[in-house]
C-alpha cells in the first residue's frame, strides 16, 4: 500500500500534469497557424484573408520542366500536387535547389497565382543514399 | 542489496566501470569515426556534408532520451524522495544540455550549405531550442535554490513540463510544415537511409552513448564525494 504522503504527492503531480497538458494544448491550438513554417499553394488558394503586403513563405515541390533560368531571373512553378504557384526570383539559389525537389520561398504574393521571392531555401527530403545507387535507380527507370 | 547501495560500495563499482569504459572507448571511437569519415559513401545530393549527420542525429537522440529519463527520475524522486535520484538527475542534466547544443550547432552548420540558411524558426528547431532552455533552467535550479525540498519541487515541475515538449519535438516534422526533413529512421517499417550510411550512424550513436556513460559516472562520483565531504562545495 502506498503511504498517505506519497498518495498526496501523486495526486498533486497528476493534477499539475493535466493542467499543464491542457495549457500547452490550448497554446498550440492558438498558435497552430503561426507554427507552419510555410504555406502550401492549396493554403493560399483556399485562404480568403491573405495580406499581400506582408512577407510570407510558401513551399512545395518544384514542378518538373517548369524551371526557366534567364539572365536576371529564375522562374519556376511550385506544386503540392493539387494546386500550383508561379514563382519569380532573382539571386543565388542553394546547391540543392533543383526540379522535383522541395523548396521554400520567402517573399510577397502579387496575386493568388504569382509570387515574387527574395530568398530561396532548399528543403531536403529524408532519403540518404550513395551516388552509385542513385545512378542505378535512374538507369532502371529508363 | 542495501550493502550494494552503500556509498563506498557504489564508489568501488563506479571506479571499475570507468576504467572498463575508458579502456574500450577510444577503440570504438576510432572505428566509428573511420566509418563515418572515410568508409561511408558521400550522399547523392549533399555530397560530403552528409557526414555532419553522423554527429547531429545521435546527439539529438541522446538529448531527447536523457531529458525523458530525467523527467521519469524526477517523478520518482518527487513521489518517493529517494536521495540518490537527485544526484543522478544532477549528473545527467549537463550531458543532455551539451548534446542539445551539439545537435543545434551541427544542424546549423549543415543547414547553411543544404538549405541556404543557418537558422530557421520552424517547429522542429524552435522546440529543440526550448529543450535547451529547459535543461538550462533545470541546472540553474539546482545551482541557485539552496533549500533541498524547494529545489526538488521546482525541478520536478520543470522536468514534467519539459516532458510534454518531447513528443512535440518528435512529431513536429509530421504535424506541421517545417523546413526540417521528417525522420529517416522509423521504429516500424523500412528506413529511408541506405545501409552503408546507417552502419556508421549507429556506430557513432553507440560511441556517443559510451561517452555519456563515462561522463555520467565521473560526474556521479564527484557528486558522491561532495555529499561525503559536506564542507567541500566546489570541485
Amino acid at each position: 500500500m502506498l503511504q498517505k504522503k506519497v498518495k498526496k504527492r501523486a495526486t498533486l503531480l497528476i493534477a499539475l500534469t493535466l493542467i499543464s497538458l491542457l495549457a500547452i494544448f490550448f497554446i498550440l491550438m492558438g498558435l497552430n497557424k503561426n507554427i507552419l513554417y510555410f504555406k502550401s499553394p492549396t493554403d493560399i488558394k483556399t485562404n480568403e484573408d491573405i495580406n499581400f503586403n506582408k512577407k510570407i513563405r510558401v513551399g512545395g515541390m518544384v514542378k518538373k520542366n517548369s524551371l526557366v533560368i534567364e539572365e536576371k531571373e529564375i522562374k519556376f512553378i511550385i506544386t503540392d500536387f493539387q494546386n500550383e504557384l508561379q514563382i519569380s526570383f532573382s539571386g543565388t539559389v542553394p546547391n540543392l535547389f533543383s526540379e522535383e525537389k522541395g523548396v521554400v520561398a520567402e517573399g510577397k504574393l502579387q496575386d493568388k497565382s504569382f509570387f515574387i521571392a527574395d530568398r530561396i531555401l532548399a528543403k531536403h527530403d529524408e532519403n540518404y543514399m550513395p551516388p552509385e545507387l542513385k545512378n542505378l535507380m535512374k538507369n532502371n527507370v529508363k | 542489496m542495501i550493502k550494494l547501495l552503500n556509498f563506498s560500495n557504489i564508489f568501488f563499482w563506479i571506479e571499475k566501470l570507468i576504467n572498463f569504459i575508458s579502456s574500450i572507448f577510444f577503440v570504438f571511437l576510432l572505428v566509428a569515426l573511420s566509418f563515418a569519415l572515410i568508409f561511408s559513401p558521400p550522399d547523392y545530393l549533399q555530397g560530403d556534408s552528409v557526414r555532419i549527420m553522423y554527429i547531429h542525429v545521435p546527439s539529438a537522440w541522446i538529448s531527447l532520451a536523457s531529458f525523458t529519463f530525467i523527467a521519469l527520475l524526477s517523478i520518482l524522486h518527487f513521489l518517493f524522495k529517494i536521495k540518490n535520484l537527485k544526484l543522478v538527475i544532477k549528473s545527467i542534466a549537463p550531458i543532455g544540455l551539451m548534446f542539445t547544443c551539439l545537435a543545434l550547432v551541427t544542424g546549423s552548420i549543415w543547414g547553411q550549405p543544404t538549405w541556404g540558411t543557418w537558422w530557421a524558426w520552424d517547429a522542429r528547431i524552435t522546440s529543440m531550442s526550448i529543450l535547451a532552455l529547459f535543461y538550462i533552467v533545470l541546472i540553474l535550479t539546482y545551482k541557485f535554490v539552496s533549500e533541498e525540498d524547494k529545489a526538488n519541487k521546482i525541478s520536478s515541475f520543470i522536468a514534467i513540463l519539459g516532458l510534454i515538449n518531447i513528443p512535440i519535438i518528435k512529431y513536429s516534422v509530421e504535424w506541421w510544415n517545417t523546413l526540417h526533413q521528417p525522420a529517416s529512421i522509423k521504429l516500424s517499417g523500412s528506413s529511408s537511409i541506405h545501409s552503408s550510411m546507417l552502419t556508421p550512424l549507429l556506430l557513432m550513436f553507440f560511441v556517443l552513448l559510451l561517452y555519456c556513460a563515462l561522463i555520467f559516472l565521473m560526474k556521479y562520483k564527484t557528486e558522491i564525494i561532495r555529499i561525503k565531504k559536506k564542507n567541500l562545495k566546489r570541485l
